[in-house]
């Protein structure tokens, strides 16, 4: 007889060498079509377009975390991420992502910073750029072995520790980099999402089968935690669910893997089918995994000190074997959108850093090896930093997030506003990232009644503050300063073509 | 219709569209139907009326907003 722990182990194990495997296969197959993509590419098709955007959505973040704040605070969280990601995000596609398309596609950019480098003629905003993403890149890795960690504790109800799901996950991580090399293995997304939304949908019906139906569940959640059927309240105040929607949607445009993607599609087409599925594409996904954290709480589920409550739910309810697929499939996918992140930030870190400034004749062979040396050294930084667990899986994703929010209004006015300067842009960002930083680093300062680095003003989320102040400052000293001779104005505007 | 009117038109539809993603209306409300809280029965079907007003953006109104493209 077989210990439940070694089902859940060889389950585990098994499926991640098995995604490995299958992630390598998928490259030798498909080669061409995913190294354009990744050595800088000019073209991108649109299933894998759609999918690596939708992958982003496969992280810690929804699988894991989301789970544990609806356990905690209850349903409303898939509001905040349906508003987030299904409208307002989608809208961001368009006005960001398709101006960008057109853009990019003009003058042959590949990278945010790239653009805004030309548009501004400053190797030096470029960077800037360049530098922040990567900067906020970080805790967002972080999150994914944070997520794994915890996962693994709940899934083995703590035989096996925190650090070494988190360990497990960044080797496999860097083993797809280093092996695969700097190419994609973007479809293997599309798989392990689809397998993923299954999944959730599965174990929904799982559970709720095995509670009595959708009915006696809402009934317990009435008897035990009767606050969760009701709209709002607790941790979800209007301002909440405004500030939180509103700044992750503008820091998922502005993230690189996300933002790059802009840039690559093969035609238009692609970003105007996709803008009408995400909203339905996005419930699907939120919809199930949200309401199992709420279910968990009205079961009067108990998940032990740092496991997800998503794990300990279906151990409860579905046969040992399901909740380790799901855990095992949650992290595999969880490991190819990192992998997506990771070399989306490389390339960042290689031609807008590197190139420009410390080897403009690198071979592309150099290159290729000093990413792969870069990702190893990212991931194994983010899992040291992951040991000492700075918060919950959804506020470590909401700080960076915010982080890459504080950005997208200076981009938005630069794209479509051509008296937009440098000056105006380096005040913009700069300011916006001082003061973002500033709140989450500086301990709250009581001054005469008000405090100073709290975690909102007059009851709004200080990150709301900053995209604000993000877009007064890019304007306001736009205004006041004029064009560098460098620049070009007319870039963002001028010579666009659809087809 | 000019092609400004209409721009703002579709403006003021995805505001519409983004502020009652949340029944706002439903605060403070807990009746349930089939299992499930009333506002995420509207939250629900507001996101597939949003997809279907989407699609129609770009049959209808794609390339608007972006200064001039050429086809």
């Amino acid at each position: 007889m077989v210990s439940a722990l070694g089902i859940q182990l060889g389950v585990v194990g098994v499926y991640l060498v098995v995604a490995l495997a299958i992630g390598l296969l998928a490259y030798r197959l498909t080669s061409s079509d995913a190294e354009d993509y990744y050595l800088a590419g000019r073209s991108i098709g649109t299933v894998v377009l759609l999918f690596t955007t939708f992958a982003t959505l496969l992280s810690a973040f929804t699988f894991f975390g989301g789970p544990d704040l609806a356990f905690r605070a209850g349903p409303e969280w898939i509001l905040v991420m349906g508003v987030m990601d299904g409208v307002l995000f989608a809208i961001l596609w368009y006005i960001v992502g398709y101006k960008q398309w057109l853009v990019g596609k003009a003058h042959g950019y590949v990278t945010l910073g790239e653009m805004l480098g030309d548009r501004f003629g400053s190797k030096r905003l470029r960077a800037l750029v360049a530098g922040i993403s990567l900067f906020w890149l970080f805790p967002y890795v972080m999150l994914q072995q944070m997520g794994a960690g915890e996962a693994i504790v709940g899934l083995t109800n703590g035989a096996i520790p925190y650090w070494a799901g988190a360990a497990g996950i960044t080797v496999f991580m860097i083993a797809y980099v280093v092996i695969a090399g700097l190419r994609g293995v973007a479809w293997t997304d599309t798989l392990q999402g689809l397998f993923m939304l299954g999944v959730v949908w599965l174990a929904v019906g799982w559970v709720a089968t095995a509670a009595g139906g959708p009915t006696a569940l809402s009934n317990a959640l009435a008897t035990n935690k009767p606050e969760f059927l009701a709209l709002g309240g607790g941790l979800y105040s209007p301002q909440f669910i405004i500030s939180t929607a509103v700044t992750i949607a503008f820091g998922v445009a502005m993230f690189p893997q996300i933002n790059q993607r802009f840039f690559v599609a093969k035609s238009g087409k692609v970003l105007k089918r996709s803008f009408a599925l995400w909203p339905v594409l996005v419930v699907l996904l939120f919809v199930p995994a949200f309401l199992l954290g709420t279910w968990a709480a009205g079961l009067g589920i108990s998940v032990p000190e740092g496991a997800n409550v998503l794990p300990v739910l279906l151990n409860e309810y579905t046969p040992v074997w399901f909740a380790a697929l799901v855990v095992a499939g949650a992290m595999a996918a969880m490991m190819s959108s990192s992998d997506s992140m990771l070399l989306s930030g490389s390339s960042y870190f290689t031609r807008d850093l590197y190139r420009p400034f410390v080897n403009p004749s690198a071979s592309d062979a150099r290159e290729a090896w000093l990413a792969r040396i870069g990702v190893a050294v990212f991931a194994t930084l983010t899992f040291v930093a992951s040991l000492f667990r700075p918060g919950t899986l959804v506020e470590v994703g909401d700080t960076a997030f915010g982080g890459f929010a504080q950005m997208a209004l200076p981009v938005i006015v630069a794209l479509y506003w051509p008296k937009t300067t440098r000056s105006g842009m380096f005040a913009g960002i700069v300011g916006s990232q001082a003061f973002y930083l500033a709140h989450v680093f500086v301990p709250p300062v009581d001054l005469a009644g008000a405090t100073l680095f709290g975690a909102t003003y007059l009851t709004w989320d200080f990150a709301l503050w900053g995209m604000l102040l993000s877009a007064l400052l890019t304007v306001g000293v736009s205004a006041l300063t004029v064009a560098a001779p460098e620049e070009n104005q007319q870039r963002f505007s001028e010579g666009l073509r659809a087809d | 219709m000019t092609r400004t009117r209409t721009d703002y038109l579709w403006v003021a539809t995805f505001a519409v569209l983004v502020a009652l993603a949340v029944p706002w209306f439903l605060w403070g409300d807990s009746r349930v139907f089939a299992g499930l809280p009333l506002w995420l029965w509207w939250h629900i079907g507001w996101m597939v009326l949003t997809a279907a007003v989407f699609h129609l953006f770009t049959r209808r109104a794609w390339d608007r907003g972006m200064g001039e493209v050429t086809n």
